[in-house]
């Protein structure tokens, strides 16, 4: 049993550190391909795809009159304006950590305050190119080292099972974001095979969330858009994938309902989106419209947050 | 008159008191880049492990860090003996005065402290009288501010028997030494203070109230994570093993109080509270306060849930009160005080105000209720005009003020940055009162006044903080017997060769 608000905040400092590393992957990616000449699929337009994956196109029109990286950069990497920029995720998470020093071990504590001490040696301006790719390596590892403190050294209980809740609903909805934006680049419809201008589109992909390797391991042949896709979503082996995300919200979700001798709402819901993606196959995805399928996962996502936020956390 | 005060480590010359010989011979053995060294890792440490503090009305010291010195301040076990059983009889009275003043009344209807000073009191709750404090017991958690003038005496300067902080310190420092300077602890026999936290649970838990159910629920309620003492918050309720609650998680119903889980209402039986009483319940307190539990003044007075510490301590830390604690100990026990009062004059008294006009640049003078070092006045180190403005003061509301003497604060050997000098130091030893008996664990935070000849400690005014040992054994000289370590032989390793092989087959393959 914990202090709703103690459940809330640890699965908020889960997420928040979460979104900190999708934030650098997908700025990291984006950094690759526009580096890219033309003719390679690099384009002038990474950025904004950029800022889509993380949801905040509205909020950097808001913000910015022009799309140059510069701008990008200070709205992904330090804009205290956008909830998902890397300080502010880095900062919510650390405060979430603050208030609930007592539910998480000194290791949690020490890495995520680590990291929020350490984000400080990078200013937002006079940003360089090597500069950037330390501030990204770093919140990477910072949120690598967070990740494995938690699963090294807290207790298996629901505190636990409330902090892997936040990772793997907002590496959902990351992945799924991720994906939308580049639902175009992902379609079948005659591809030729080899040699395509979208490769770097794919392996940007790919790399946003770290399972390049993965997908030369599962699948043993080049860069497949199809593939790329089938990997992201379906493949339970991959730990990126929705079908393993909601495998596992559906398995702490049921630890907790085991403990608390109660299911609810939110077991339902996971279990529904789990059962839906299991259910499916990567042909039936494009038949019935990829974007239309990865906008409504994005719905239950959020659905799911709030059915949990409902059943628990208030 | 001021006079060479008192060092703890030195005796006048060149001769060394014998509880701070091996500390002596450690600051002769390091040079001062080791200690430069040393201190600013230590600093690391407590910035890593987040033990800050913020600063009220300074904007930009959001999460400053009290300074740390390394070199740890030393008492015997025979003066920590006796400070300990003047601690305990201390901390009897001012529990015995606070059931009397909210129960019959009679050290007042003696005439022994006067109505007024009690009645009148900001700290005095009314909503108290007559109410059945679970055990009897007001002032479960104290820290008695305790000053040294020469070898034999120490004086109580203040009483704190409302939400005294600063243990987390004494805790920290510790861990902090024993980290840095493990050499020094296995040549020292050095009482530990690890095991507070667990004399604190035991202490809270002797406290539910009858109606308790099973195990007792105990919680910290703090005002949340922008109070100035937040990190000592979570950190206790850390170690105690118990929820860190805000008010908005709790709520009252049917006179009992209930946190929120994640599985629903549970109920609660003691609140160790670190709020102060005015924002505890906006209904019955400071209506306005968001950070309290409206009713739960009725679940208390319904005997249904404990309070640590009580509401309406504050009336005996007064320092209005103070003056008169040798007095309480006496009307209750009929015992001479152990541990004496700094002489203090009462403004309020003609004779006294009288004396002190007189003396205003000899004497520190310090509001009744004021606290942290703000608003005093310290005679000696004061100019003309700040003088002349307090006795205005001083004349129109003398009963709000109270005088002292400028003690000579005992020093001690402090590492200044360029090298070791004596330091002002007072001593908070934390004593712990459960139904079952009174708790203190060896040691308290002692507080450095870190500028040269300064006497106010307070963290607020730029004090740090030191390790307070106290030694084991009466004379000890350090030796401590080691026992052989057993051999369970070597942990078993990777076959090499092996892995190796296999590993380039399998790469070989793809």
């Amino acid at each position: 049993m914990l202090l709703a608000r103690t459940a809330d905040n640890l699965f908020w400092l889960a997420r928040y550190v979460e979104r900190a590393e999708n934030t650098a992957r997908i700025l990291d990616a984006a950094t690759r391909l526009s580096s890219l000449p033309a003719g390679y699929g690099g384009s002038s337009n990474e950025w904004m795809s950029a800022v889509a994956a993380t949801g905040g196109l509205a909020r950097y029109k808001e913000l910015y009159d022009d799309e140059s990286h510069r701008s990008v950069i200070d709205f992904l990497a330090f804009s205290p304006n956008n909830p998902s920029s890397i300080r502010t995720c880095i900062e919510i998470a650390r405060s979430n950590a603050r208030a609930v020093r007592t539910a998480i071990t000194a290791e949690m504590w020490d890495s995520i305050n680590g990291a929020w001490l350490e984000l400080k040696q990078f200013p937002s301006d006079g940003m360089t190119r090597p500069r950037l790719n330390e501030l990204l390596t770093f919140v990477k590892e910072a949120s690598l080292r967070f990740d494995g403190s938690a699963y090294r050294t807290m207790l298996r209980n629901d505190a636990y099972y409330f902090a892997r809740l936040g990772s793997y609903l907002e590496r959902a909805d990351a992945t799924s974001r991720i994906l939308d934006v580049k639902y175009h680049v992902l379609l079948p419809e005659g591809e030729p095979v080899g040699g395509s201008l979208d490769y770097f589109q794919w392996s940007s992909i790919l790399r946003s969330v770290s399972a390049l390797t993965a997908y030369h391991w599962v699948y043993r042949q080049n860069l497949r858009p199809w593939l790329v896709a089938d990997l992201l979503i379906l493949r339970r082996e991959m730990p990126r994938s929705l079908t393993s995300c909601y495998e596992n919200l559906t398995r702490f979700l049921d630890e907790i309902a085991r403990d608390y001798g109660q299911q609810g709402k939110s077991q339902r819901q996971a279990r529904a989106t789990f059962a839906r993606l299991e259910n499916t196959d990567i042909n039936a995805v494009f038949a019935g419209g990829m974007h239309e399928f990865l906008l409504s996962i994005i719905a239950e996502n959020n659905r799911l947050g709030a059915a949990i936020a409902d059943q628990y956390l208030t | 008159m001021v006079t060479t005060p008192f060092d703890e480590m030195t005796i006048a010359g060149d001769g060394c008191r014998p509880a701070y010989n091996l500390v002596k011979a450690w600051l002769e053995e390091n040079d001062l880049d080791t200690l430069r060294h040393r201190s600013h890792e230590a600093e690391l440490l407590f910035r890593r492990i987040g033990i800050t503090f913020a600063v009220y009305g300074q904007a930009e010291a959001e999460e400053r860090i009290i300074p740390f010195d390394v070199v740890p301040r030393v008492l015997t076990s025979g003066e920590w003996h006796r400070l300990s059983q003047g601690l305990t009889q201390r901390v009897r009275a001012l529990n015995a005065f606070l059931a009397d003043i909210y129960g019959k009344g009679e050290i007042l209807r003696a005439g022994v402290v006067p109505e007024d000073l009690v009645y009148q009191n900001p700290y005095f709750r009314p909503e108290m009288i007559g109410l059945k404090v679970p055990r009897s017991i007001y002032v479960p958690i104290s820290g008695i501010d305790i000053v040294r003038v020469d070898a034999e005496t120490f004086y109580v300067l203040e009483d704190n028997a409302r939400t005294p902080s600063g243990v987390s310190y004494m805790l920290e420092n510790r861990e902090v030494m024993m980290r840095l300077f493990p050499d020094l602890f296995s040549e020292h026999r050095i009482a530990p203070v690890e095991n507070y936290p667990d004399e604190l649970l035991q202490t809270l838990q002797s406290l539910a109230p009858d109606s308790t159910r099973g195990e007792p629920n105990v919680v910290l309620l703090t005002p949340g994570q922008f109070n100035s003492a937040y990190y000592e918050h979570s950190f206790l309720a850390d170690r105690l093993g118990v929820e860190l609650v805000e008010g908005r998680d709790l709520f009252v119903r049917d006179a009992t109080v209930f946190m929120r889980t994640t599985q629903g209402p549970k109920r609660v039986d003691v609140i160790y509270r670190r709020l102060d009483d005015e924002f505890l319940d906006p209904l019955v307190f400071r209506p306005d306060s968001i950070l309290g539990v409206p009713g739960l003044m009725s679940a208390y007075r319904a005997g249904n849930v404990a309070l640590a510490n009580a509401v309406g301590t504050g009336v005996a830390d007064d320092k209005a009160i103070y003056t008169y604690m040798p007095e309480i100990v006496r009307f209750y026990f009929g015992e001479e005080p152990i541990l004496k009062n700094v002489p203090t004059w009462r403004c309020r008294e003609p004779e006294a105000l009288a004396y002190v006009l007189d003396h205003l640049d000899e004497l520190v003078v310090k509001e009744v209720s004021g606290s942290g070092g703000y608003g005093m006045l310290v005679g000696p180190k004061a100019d003309k005009e700040t003088i002349e403005t307090f006795r205005a003061k001083l004349k129109a509301k003398p009963d709000e003020f109270i005088a002292q003497p400028t003690l000579a604060l005992s020093t001690c050997p402090t590492f200044v940055g360029d090298g070791i000098a004596p330091r002002h130091v007072d001593l908070r030893p934390f004593v712990l009162t459960g139904a079952d008996r009174v708790r203190i664990v060896p040691g308290g935070l002692t507080r450095v006044a870190m500028r040269e000849g300064s006497l106010v400690v307070n963290s607020s005014q730029g004090g740090g903080t030191k390790d307070t040992w106290v030694l084991d054994a009466p004379d000890d000289t350090g030796a401590t017997p080691s026992s052989a370590p057993v051999d369970a032989g070597a942990s078993q390793s990777q076959p090499q060769a092996q892995t190796t092989a296999s590993q380039s087959q399998s790469q070989g393959q793809n």
